[in-house]
């Protein structure tokens, strides 16, 4: 736990240091559409990458984690066939008797729940008490309620990322965008502090031109350009090197983090697509053969009809 | 249609029930030896489609409720924890909510068939408005589901149809009051939807055996609109001729099913739903599920107050007006040929109304401002017509082609010379 808080200080501090005004809500705006991604989990026999969900954990934890939740995942699902750190088989350092396929017995994820801190009771005495982490609790958020979430995050609340990847058109290519998109605002628009500028948000630029593209009436001019996307209170959270991988080869950037927090974000929201994917080949075969068996039985019996 | 039973109970026990309760002697009749025209094509078995449509969602809908908590409080992570926690539960729950789309297309299919070979002509004038009844039960069901899960869309959707109640002059107000069971879409309103959404499908399975019942006394129509005349030369037995035909069609109807299910399902849904229900944000777009657009488009295509009913209240006559139509079309169509085979005029008219329709729902999902607003109100002007002006006219002015004399003859003409209908075989 302390080296989470360690890890995580800086970064709290920096999430600590946006928004003035509040979340900007969506209201259409002109957002550039998000750029199409080739995804390990694309197409019907797609599947996830397991080193990448791990990885994609990794940023999540180290970053994200800090002002978004994952309402709906819990320990144990980490270790969930077709999770990140699903083991078929035991470790050579793990005795006798444990089954490893077992979330609730896989070392891995018994190790990061105990890793956090958990409120329990209320005990004998009726008192609450702080006890390690075990893989049948919820991933804790890092706000006790949104009250809480928007107070510290100046009126902003942090979506919970459970579900963001169902919950946003193309959500994969959407957060992989967001995420690598942040540029410098252009020229013509002013940014009060706590605003950052993202063509991928949807927003209304229009409201930020500066006075010189008004007319009298406060109306944009016809010439001014009106740059695409909007602002949000989420500064950029990522940068390259922030994340320290246990695997060299992989690049640690900006682009290899959004795309593996992406990749562990939408196992998140679909924890079980390969399940529903392999269910979903036999399935058809078996509807396939018997749509054939069923036709030319069809086709048999009114052979002698005229019809 | 009505035929003497040919039902022999062959051993002891049959003979000894069918003095008390001659159940298979009624499944005999009805689902075996039932006289068949042989002309049906392959639009006539979007009904045992449907019948499977039905015993899905049935079946998929009570394993869901064994899970599910109808709390605003616990709702939306009750459906998740059904997604991630319940054996196969994110089976069950797509398989529910794709079907919930499959069935809408298949009754689309369904009802375009009847308005095309003219299956709601005496004497099937009951058949057609328990289908209608069917219709309109099924919309209520598939709207008070989607409340359900309690998201974004879920909560405004409701939001937006139970205001339509508040247009009615003078009760209104109480109305729209009493059906959310407060004064706003709130825990009452999920809870009485939830009980509601429960009951009305055995309401459906009850119309539907009235709706079949209804089927078998005149029996089927066909393609050519022309009774039955001699059993023995125009039918076939049910089975195992229509049995294995609809088998077929039910086996290709669920390969796109399950295309949906597995491999894209939440494509026909709106990303929105999967935010909980906020009642201080209101989401950029609310849009119901598709195959409420048309509907939806025709409420909003009434900008213009009518003297002193409001363009609100308006809306509301038109979508519901839109529905109530089709149960008095027996009597607005005025035509004495039943198929569009041999009625060219109509068969035009008939085209454009299906584009009018499509157009509805294409617009329904499109934000209602500028152009789009004009379109609606022809599309919808159209629709109305179609019932209302072209269908009663057609029957007096319309020269329809001949006849044949009988379904034999037809299909006796047609082997002979293949290419003497092409248009009605290209409208098949």
């Amino acid at each position: 736990m302390k080296t989470m808080t360690t890890m995580l200080r800086p970064l709290i501090v920096a999430a600590s240091a946006v928004a003035i005004v509040g979340p900007a809500e969506a209201a259409g705006g002109n957002a550039l559409e998000a750029r199409h991604e080739h995804w390990h989990f694309n197409g019907p026999f797609g599947a996830y990458d397991k080193e990448a969900l791990q990885r994609g954990f990794q940023v999540y934890r180290t970053v994200c984690a800090s002002c978004h939740a994952v309402e709906q995942l819990s320990f144990r699902h980490l270790g969930d066939k077709g999770g990140p750190f699903h083991l078929d088989d035991c470790p050579a350092d793990v005795g006798e008797g444990v089954d490893c396929s077992n979330p609730n017995e896989n070392p891995i994820v018994k190790a990061i729940a105990a890793e956090y801190e958990i409120t329990d009771g209320p005990d004998d005495t009726g008192d609450m008490f702080q006890r390690p982490g075990l893989t049948s609790d919820g991933i804790p958020g890092p706000y006790a309620n949104e009250q809480q979430a928007r107070s510290v995050n100046s009126g902003a609340y942090p979506p919970n990322l459970a579900l963001i990847m169902k919950a946003r058109h193309h959500g994969p290519d959407y957060v992989y965008s967001l995420l690598t998109g942040y540029e410098a605002a252009p020229a013509s628009v002013e940014l009060a502090p706590g605003q950052y500028y993202n063509p991928y948000f949807a927003g209304d630029m229009s409201q930020l031109l500066k006075d010189d593209y008004r007319d009298d009436e406060g109306r944009p001019l016809e010439s001014a350009e009106i740059p695409p996307g909007g602002v949000l209170a989420m500064a950029p959270p990522l940068a390259d090197g922030i994340v320290d991988y246990a695997d060299d080869s992989v690049p640690e950037t900006v682009d290899q983090y959004s795309r593996d927090v992406a990749e562990f974000l939408t196992w998140a929201a679909e924890p079980k697509m390969e399940q529903r994917k392999s269910l979903g080949v036999v399935t058809m075969g078996y509807l396939i053969i018997l749509t054939i068996i069923l036709f030319f039985s069809y086709r048999a019996i009114w052979s002698k009809v005229d019809h | 249609m009505s035929h003497p039973s040919t039902y022999k109970p062959g051993s002891g026990i049959e003979r000894w029930l069918d003095r008390r309760l001659p159940i298979l002697r009624f499944a005999n009749d009805t689902l075996i030896e039932f006289p068949t025209p042989k002309n049906l094509n392959y639009w006539w078995t979007f009904g045992g489609i449907l019948a499977i449509c039905l015993v899905i969602q049935i079946i998929t809908g009570v394993i869901l409720a064994m899970h599910y908590t109808p709390h605003k409080d616990f709702a939306f992570d009750s459906v998740e924890h059904i997604m991630r926690d319940v054996n196969y539960g994110w089976l069950m729950r797509y398989v529910h909510s794709n079907g919930a789309s499959m069935f809408f297309l298949a009754v689309y299919i369904h009802m375009f068939r009847g308005l095309y070979y003219g299956s709601y002509k005496d004497p099937r004038e009951m058949l057609w408005i328990l289908g209608v009844v069917i219709f309109l039960l099924m919309m209520a069901t598939a709207f008070l589901g989607y409340v359900l899960p309690w998201g974004q869309m879920s909560f405004w959707g409701a939001t937006v149809i139970t205001n339509l109640f508040g247009a009615i002059p003078l009760v209104g107000e109480s109305i729209r009051t009493w059906l959310w069971g407060g004064f706003s879409v709130d825990n009452a309103t999920l809870n009485r939807f939830y009980s509601l959404h429960y009951l009305l499908p055995f309401a459906i399975l009850g119309v539907v055996v009235l709706h079949i019942w209804a089927l078998h006394v005149p029996g089927n129509n066909n393609p050519t609109g022309v009774e039955v005349r001699d059993v023995k030369k125009d039918t076939v037995p049910f089975h195992p001729y229509y049995t294995l035909k609809d088998g077929f069609a039910i086996a290709v109807f669920m390969v796109l099913f399950a295309a949906f299910v597995f491999f894209n399902p939440n494509g026909l849904g709106h990303p929105d739903n999967y935010i909980p229900a906020n009642p201080l944000v209101t989401p950029a777009e609310i849009v119901p599920e598709w195959y409420l657009l048309p509907f939806y488009a025709i409420l909003r295509a009434i900008t213009f107050d009518v003297g002193p009913i409001s363009s609100k209240l308006g809306g509301v006559i038109c979508m519901f007006g839109s529905i109530l139509v089709l149960f008095v079309l027996p009597w607005l169509d005025t035509s004495k040929v039943r198929s569009m085979r041999y009625r060219p005029v109509a068969r035009l008219w008939f085209v454009l109304f299906v584009g009018a329709c499509l157009w509805l729902g294409y617009l329904g999902g499109q934000p209602a401002e500028g152009r789009n607003v004009l379109f609606a109100q022809i599309a919808t002007a159209y629709y109305f017509a179609f019932f209302l002006i072209v269908l009663p006219l057609l029957g007096v002015f319309e020269k329809t082609k001949p006849l044949p004399k009988s379904i034999a003859d037809s299909v006796l003409k047609q082997q002979r010379a293949p290419l003497a209908e092409p248009a009605a075989v290209a409208a098949e």
